[in-house]
């Protein structure tokens, strides 16, 4: 049954009509209109559907709207600042040319930033840890990895 | 020309400065003259400009001076937007910036069948930069006509022309007074000369990644319309079953639905919200009766399987007498195979279409939007003119996957639901499930050596269904077409051309003899990068292995030892001089291959490291490394990250893939039930473009897919002793 709710989507507040038992997903997608996470697999198996809860990269493919209620979620478009001077993540994958077809860009972009905000271990073997559920077939794999270590390596100089 | 005022963004410093990195290439410019200011190209015109001779075909010149390029090639991730634009920015002397592309669409961009067989770059590119440079004659001209100066004191920059010396300049707006250039494109054209080239052959990076990240809209997912609805498909049990009964009723009554869709076999449900649609598709699924057709083998053993279906057999060639390999003694021999494999794209296919006022259109990430027209107007019968579809970049395909039938099935949802845009997306069990896969293959080899070890006798029969399925103005290789009221039967497996690609060795051989045999499989099957090379090379690669052994050859000596071709040879030493100088601990091992695409595309030469866990059985990748000469470079980056990805999923399909089935169903449905590599196992991957400018063009995207297999499998025989012929590789029991 559908009612109002309350979410907070990019630092915004959003009042959006829906059943609470819609996967968070399809609000952001069709609701507010976001690009960024994208319908891969609806398991949350493969990483595309990807946002920031709270500084954690969770798939939104099966996790009710209901359920976020009151979280704060980030999605890669929340992720560059209000001049639009893109996040460093979201720089390193373009100067890395880190994309073929990027429909897994937006999963990989999500779990870096998570990485990067939660772990002070940046090192490879995490990287492909906290980067294991994000699926990519065009084997873009290591241009991902490359991006991800540049900033690690920017923010451990730093 | 002043190349850092003119590409102040893209000046090669500053792109190394912001990447911090660069494409290992090196350039050889084989037997070059001192630099000319033009080229005069004559002999014959490229690709497909000689089916739209007509320059405004390809180039529209924009009121502020901008360039428009129309190509009917689709990006698929391949990075072909960037390389047409720089094709084209490089002929007119304009920023890249200056010059934007308009990707396949009916009526709009000329019929360029399909984007596939790493054709793009020969085909659509070759073609934009004749009519570019002709194009800037016409401007010249033009120009010179309206400034009364003569022609060759003039230069064109930007947008801009102006006279050498006196300063005088007159804008194209100016020149063209709104009119396009209809001239037809004639020999001898000006190309300028490749030696002053500013943006081909540079890694210009691509534009469309910084959209992705900024979570812009790019795909034809992203697609958004007012009062656009939501549809889903309810699937058959499998691909003969029949609809029995459905509870079309319940389903109309639920929240937000709008229409049941029922055509004979074919079901769906369209909704106000997408997750309404996904609901009553389930609920659909749960109250929907189908006949359950047993039609698949049960506990097969593929190899086995395969050779025991009727087969119609092909010669492919015969060259020398190979009666000596019917002998029994010192006869080599060895019997490979290859499941079926899918393209498994990460996004779902996906399509929207709306039929109003008699037009249907459709947005699709279709490869071919012509033969996709054609098949969907002939299944609906539909008119030349009631049809437009526009293409639209959608998740990475490899070939000929669900885009297609995504698309009919939309249209067939808009024409039974008119007046809205119909949005339809695949689940990944659709994906998975009904898909058409690549064709599983047997490969059977037979040589002999002669006394200095050298291939004296050679004999090559593979067995394959169709690599070719696509729509090709033919309904019946459209999945919907099958389950209509009136459907379209799907007749004969097809054969063709790709079953055979790269099944004769380039190698100099004597005596051989290769036949190709056809059969008709249980499961549906289509193009899937690189066809049939990436089995034939398998096996034959991998042969070249064995035979290396045999002869007590080094693997590399080995197949030098067996080619002519300099460009061929090159890749391979430089393979080696880039991995002699690895240690390899125990349970490592490295293993070789080489193929030239098709025996006329890319050369390519690679290595694979692996290390072999004993405890657990698995195959750990290590280290590739990748040659590749594709002849004239456009984009070093972007053949790069296509061979590298090429690289990448070949290791995959090889180590891990294989589409399972019991009697009644597919039952590789998802992620986990067909899995792919993971960050975890993903080597660390050098790749060296030779950079041939003065070379053609030649098509360079499925060129890694067939040997990355062998080196992956002569690999794990270095690593392990164990020689694997059926793929996929899995773990090694010890």
């Amino acid at each position: 049954m559908k009612t109002s709710i309350s979410l907070n989507v990019n630092g915004t507040t959003h009042d959006v009509y829906v059943d609470p038992k819609t996967p968070l997903l399809y609000v952001l997608r069709n609701n507010l209109e976001l690009n960024g996470p994208k319908y891969g697999c609806g398991q949350e198996i493969c990483g595309s559907c990807m946002v920031l809860i709270d500084d954690h990269a969770v798939p939104s493919c099966l996790m009710h709207v209901g359920s976020v209620v009151g979280r704060s979620i980030t999605t890669i478009e929340g992720l560059a600042d209000e001049q639009g001077a893109l996040h460093p993540v979201q720089q390193a994958f373009v100067n890395e040319q880190a994309a073929q077809c990027g429909y897994c860009l937006n999963g990989m972009v999500i779990s870096a930033v998570s990485l990067l905000r939660q772990k002070q271990i940046r090192n490879d073997e995490m990287v492909r840890l906290f980067l294991h559920r994000n699926l990519c077939r065009c084997g873009t794999h290591t241009r991902i990895l490359k991006a991800i270590k540049a900033v690690a390596k920017q923010l451990d100089n730093n | 020309m002043n190349a850092k005022n003119l590409f102040p963004s893209y000046s090669r410093r500053k792109f190394l400065k912001t990447t911090g990195s660069v494409t290992i290439g090196f350039c050889l410019w084989d037997g070059c003259n001192p630099p000319l200011p033009e080229d005069i190209a004559v002999g014959e015109l490229p690709g497909n400009i000689n089916r739209y001779p007509n320059i405004n075909a390809w180039i529209e010149i924009l009121d502020d001076g901008r360039i428009r390029v129309l190509t009917g090639k689709i990006e698929l991730g391949q990075g072909i937007r960037i390389a047409v634009a720089q094709v084209a920015a490089e002929e007119l002397n304009t920023a890249i910036d200056n010059v934007e592309v308009v990707l396949a669409e009916t009526g709009r961009t000329p019929n360029e069948g399909y984007t596939a067989g790493s054709r793009s770059i020969e085909t659509s590119a070759m073609a934009i930069r004749y009519a570019a440079a002709a194009a800037k004659e016409k401007i010249l001209e033009l120009a010179a006509e309206k400034l009364s100066v003569e022609k060759d004191q003039l230069v064109l920059e930007n947008g801009t022309v102006r006279t050498e010396k006196s300063g005088i300049s007159i804008t194209l707006a100016q020149i063209l007074e709104g009119a396009q250039i209809e001239d037809e494109v004639q020999l001898p054209v000006k190309l300028k000369n490749k030696s002053s080239y500013i943006l081909v052959g540079k890694a210009i990076p691509r534009k469309d990644i910084s959209r992705m990240a900024r979570g812009e809209q790019v795909y034809v997912q992203d697609l958004r319309f007012a009062g656009m609805v939501h549809a889903r498909v309810v699937r058959p049990a499998n691909y003969q079953s029949k609809l029995v009964t459905t509870d079309e009723q319940g389903a109309k009554k639920m929240e937000g639905v709008l229409h049941v869709v029922r055509n004979g076999d074919f079901l769906a449900v369209i909704a106000e919200e997408e997750f309404q649609s996904i609901q009553a598709a389930q609920y659909l699924k749960e109250n929907s009766n189908w006949t359950q057709a047993q039609i698949f083998p049960e506990d097969i053993k593929l190899h086995e399987y395969i050779l025991s279906l009727p087969a119609e057999t092909q010669e492919v060639k015969t060259e020398g007498n190979t009666t000596p390999l019917n002998d029994e003694e010192g006869i080599i021999s060895a019997s490979y195979s290859k499941p079926y494999l899918m393209h498994a794209s990460i996004g779902t296919s996906c399509a929207v279409a709306l039929f109003e006022n008699n037009l249907l259109q459709i947005w699709s990430h279709t490869q071919g939007v012509y033969p996709l027209k054609e098949a969907i107007q002939k299944m609906l019968g539909l008119r030349e003119d009631q049809l437009h579809i526009t293409g639209i970049p959608g998740s990475g395909c490899y070939g000929h996957n669900g885009a297609d039938d995504v698309a009919a099935e939309a249209a067939i949802i808009a024409m039974d639901y008119p007046g809205k845009h119909i949005r339809l997306q695949w689940t990944r069990e659709d994906e998975h499930a009904w898909e058409p896969y690549g064709s599983a293959m047997v490969m059977q080899l037979k040589a002999k050596l002669d006394p200095s070890g050298k291939i004296s006798h050679w004999g090559y029969n593979l067995w394959s269904d169709a690599h070719s399925s696509r729509p090709g103005g033919n309904p019946e290789n459209l999945l919907p077409a099958r389950h209509l009221a009136q459907p379209f039967v799907k007749t004969g497996s097809g054969g063709g051309g790709g079953a055979y690609r790269n099944s004769e060795p380039y190698y100099q051989i004597p005596n051989l003899n290769i036949l190709a045999h056809f059969f008709q499989g249980p499961l549906r099957t289509s193009a899937l990068r690189s066809l049939g090379a990436y089995a034939n090379l398998f096996a034959i690669e991998s042969f070249m292995d064995e035979l290396s052994i045999a002869a007590g050859k080094d693997p590399l000596k080995f197949r030098l030892a067996h080619l002519t071709d300099k460009r061929a040879k090159a890749v391979v030493e430089k393979t080696g001089e880039m991995t002699k100088k690895e240690e390899l601990s125990e349970n490592e091992g490295v293993g070789y291959a080489f193929s030239r695409y098709k025996n006329v595309a890319s050369y390519f030469a690679c290595a694979v490291k692996v290390y072999y866990e004993q405890t657990s059985g698995q195959i750990h990748l290590k280290k590739m490394w990748g040659v590749i000469d594709a002849g004239e470079v456009i984009n070093p980056d972007g053949l790069k990250n296509q061979t590298e990805g090429g690289m990448i999923q070949a290791a995959s399909w090889t180590l891990m893939e294989k589409v399972t089935f019991n009697k009644d169903h597919i039952t590789s449905t998802d992620w986990g039930t067909y899995p792919i590599l993971r960050f975890d196992n993903i080597p660390e991957i050098e790749v060296v473009v030779i950079d041939r400018p003065n070379e053609s063009p030649l098509g360079a995207g499925e060129a890694a897919q067939g040997p990355t297999a062998a080196a992956v499998a002569n690999a794990v025989f270095r690593a392990t002793g164990k020689r694997i012929r059926d793929l996929p590789i899995g773990m090694i029991q010890s």
